[in-house]
């Protein structure tokens, strides 16, 4: 299991579009993938679940990756949340 | 009041009210492991046609070159597994119907969204709650909108305007859109800029109090909607309402001038349309004819493959509108991306290169066969043009062809009439068909290019994928050989080559396809008085040379900033 912490940069938080693309990362891997924010843990498949934990720009949110391909998986939501939220 | 502005113009009519039938528990418990099962699969079903729904409907907003985020969310939040889990869960384990294990988790996830102390997620509850209505929807038929009654001058006003709506009514008649929820992007939005009418979205509570039969003015440029105006106001509006006209009829003032370039060669530009409604409003901008009818409004947002009589008035309808001026009908150009839920095609891996369009209708001829005969039927009400859509081989041609003559052929011996002489060509929007454009030329009387695909297959680039989509470029220079290529040979067999791709309806693209060779251009019809500006301003000669100069150049952005630079001269 691998798990790391991510400090929200984007402003706006984590919104629509960009969960779309997250969900759609995080399903190219057989790896299970959650979100952790304070007490609230939710799978990363689905937008409701990412919007429900309401991530605003400053906020601290955990990813918790296990799985087969945990090393790949992790290291692309990696780049998702360092390089890629930043742009969308 | 006050909402937001997503149709330019100003409109004064009646109010028509679009009621919303609201979705009712069922309050029935199943009583078997079967008919979990059924419901189950019922619920999976609905899910997939709603995804279908939306991804048609983006489609055509694609078309047009508008933004598709917000349908985009629509299909992830009507997949969204957790959303699925729940409802499957809840079927299974309470033995409710699917509609009350939809309304129920809609519901709750919407209760969740509102409770964020956050405007934005607020607004995305609305989102859920519209995904949740599609899939009720599809679950239950009834609940969707019923045909509505419309006068002259009808102001339509609703909860949304939905495409549903949109074919439930005789748009011709409505002159403004009002909707409570929604904004720029709206389904209403996308509508009304397509036809030209204004619209205000997004107005909030207050629309309750509109009225059917109240007199309302729309304002889509100021996003104001005035309601049982008095005389002084009506008077103000009336006189805005010409200022706005007069502005844009500069423009319309073109409209009769036929398109001829300054050393005389005539270009014909014609629409792009979907049926006899959108002619009659290209005609206002000047179109001559459609070089482009979509057939695939007809067989979506149904359950059953339309017949031949029901295809027959859709296209007698479109032959009689035109009045003589040429129509292209492309074939059924469906599949893959855009399937059509009762046809059952199973999901693909690569759906752009996957089951659509002529491969279908070549396979399914029992489909084919029907629309062609429809087509013919109608050829004899004004001037049908027949044209296949994704045609990557000679063969392809070859049998539709085959086809059509049997068809033909079944129609000379019931004596039913039809136009004999009715010219048949093919959509260029597949490589391999542009660069051996020189052999096709020979099998057909028309090329069209369509640049969106052969874009987006030349370049192997989704368009529709965020990370590569700024990849997709039509004015590359490789794109530009092959449209070339296309254009000279269909010149070299005299044929009359269109291009019905956005390309077409680019201002910065004008000059270089005019340069080209190109002579038809169709495209959505409120471009039309632009290029037909250009026409007239240009020459030939100019053109030719803009040409040679741009096939010269090694980068899009060079390009384009060139192709810029001469639009303004």
């Amino acid at each position: 299991m691998i798990t790391h912490d991510y400090l929200i940069t984007a402003a706006e938080g984590l919104h629509a579009r960009p969960a779309t693309n997250l969900i759609r990362l995080a399903k190219k891997y057989k790896s299970a993938t959650s979100l952790k924010k304070g007490e609230k843990t939710v799978k990363l498949n689905s937008m409701l679940n990412i919007l429900s934990l309401a991530l605003k720009g400053g906020d601290t949110v955990t990813l918790i990756v296990e799985g087969e391909d945990e090393t790949e998986a992790a290291a692309a939501i990696e780049t998702f949340f360092k390089e890629e939220l930043k742009n969308l | 009041m006050k909402g937001i502005g997503a149709s330019p113009g100003i409109a004064i009519g009646k109010a028509v009210v679009v009621e919303k039938k609201r979705p009712r528990l069922t309050g029935v418990t199943l009583q078997s492991e079967a008919e979990v099962k059924r419901e189950v699969l019922r619920f999976e079903q609905a899910v997939t046609s709603a995804v279908a729904e939306v991804e048609a409907v983006m489609d055509t907003l694609v078309a047009h070159d508008g933004p598709t985020e917000v349908l985009e969310i629509q299909i992830e939040l009507l997949q969204d597994e957790q959303i699925i889990t729940d409802v499957v869960e809840k079927i299974t384990s309470e033995h409710v119907t699917a509609t009350d294990a939809v309304m129920e988790v809609i519901a709750a996830a919407v209760t969740t969204l509102h409770n964020l102390d956050d405007a934005y997620l607020r607004e995305r509850a609305a989102d859920v709650e519209e995904a949740g209505n599609r899939i009720l929807m599809e679950l239950d038929p009834t609940l969707k909108p019923s045909e509505l009654i419309v006068s002259e001058n009808t102001i339509l006003i609703g909860e949304d305007i939905t495409p549903m709506d949109i074919l439930s009514v005789d748009i011709a008649k409505v002159i403004g859109l009002v909707t409570r929820t929604g904004g720029k992007t709206s389904h209403a939005a996308i509508v009304a800029k397509a036809r030209g009418i204004p619209a205000v979205v997004g107005c909030g509570d207050a629309l309750a109090s509109v009225r059917g039969g109240d007199v309302v003015i729309v304002d889509g440029s100021e996003g104001m909607l005035v309601v049982n105006p008095t005389t002084e106001i009506l008077n103000e509006y009336t006189a805005k309402k010409k200022a706005f006209t007069t502005q844009a009829s500069a423009l319309n003032a073109l409209k009769d001038i036929v398109a001829v370039t300054t050393d005389g060669v005539r270009v014909k530009l014609m629409a792009n349309i979907s049926n006899a409604a959108d002619l009659e409003a290209s005609f206002a901008f000047g179109a001559e004819g459609s070089g482009l009818l979509r057939t695939e409004l007809l067989f979506m947002g149904r359950n059953t493959l339309p017949t031949e009589e029901e295809q027959f008035e859709f296209y007698k309808n479109v032959a009689l509108q035109a009045g003589g001026k040429p129509v292209v009908v492309r074939t059924l150009d469906i599949g893959g991306d855009k399937p059509l839920p009762y046809l059952h095609l199973p999901a693909e891996q690569n759906p752009f290169l996957g089951y659509r369009a002529i491969r279908i209708c070549l396979d399914r001829k029992d489909i084919f066969i029907t629309q062609l005969r429809a087509i013919l039927r109608a050829s004899v009400f004004g001037d049908l043009k027949i044209m296949f859509p994704m045609i990557s081989n000679v063969s392809e041609i070859e049998q539709a062809k085959a086809i059509l003559e049997d068809v033909k052929t079944a129609l000379r011996s019931a004596s039913t009439p039809y136009n004999a002489a009715i010219e048949v060509g093919i959509m260029i929007e597949i490589p391999s068909a542009a660069v051996m454009a020189d052999l096709l030329a020979r099998e057909v009387d028309f090329f069209s290019i369509g640049t969106n695909d052969l874009c987006q297959y030349t370049l192997a680039v989704d368009r529709m994928n965020e990370q590569v989509k700024h990849l997709y470029d039509p004015f590359n220079p490789g794109v530009l050989r092959l449209i070339q290529n296309v254009i000279e040979q269909g010149n070299k067999f005299h044929h009359h080559t269109g291009m019905c791709g956005e390309m077409a309806g680019d201002v910065t693209a004008t000059l270089l396809l005019l340069g080209m060779g190109l002579r038809e251009f169709s495209m959505s019809a409120a471009s039309i008085p632009y290029v037909k500006d250009l026409i007239l301003n240009t020459s030939i000669t100019a053109a030719q040379e803009i040409c040679r100069t741009v096939m010269a150049m090694r980068s899009t952005p060079e390009i384009i900033q060139y192709l810029q630079a001469v639009t303004k001269r």
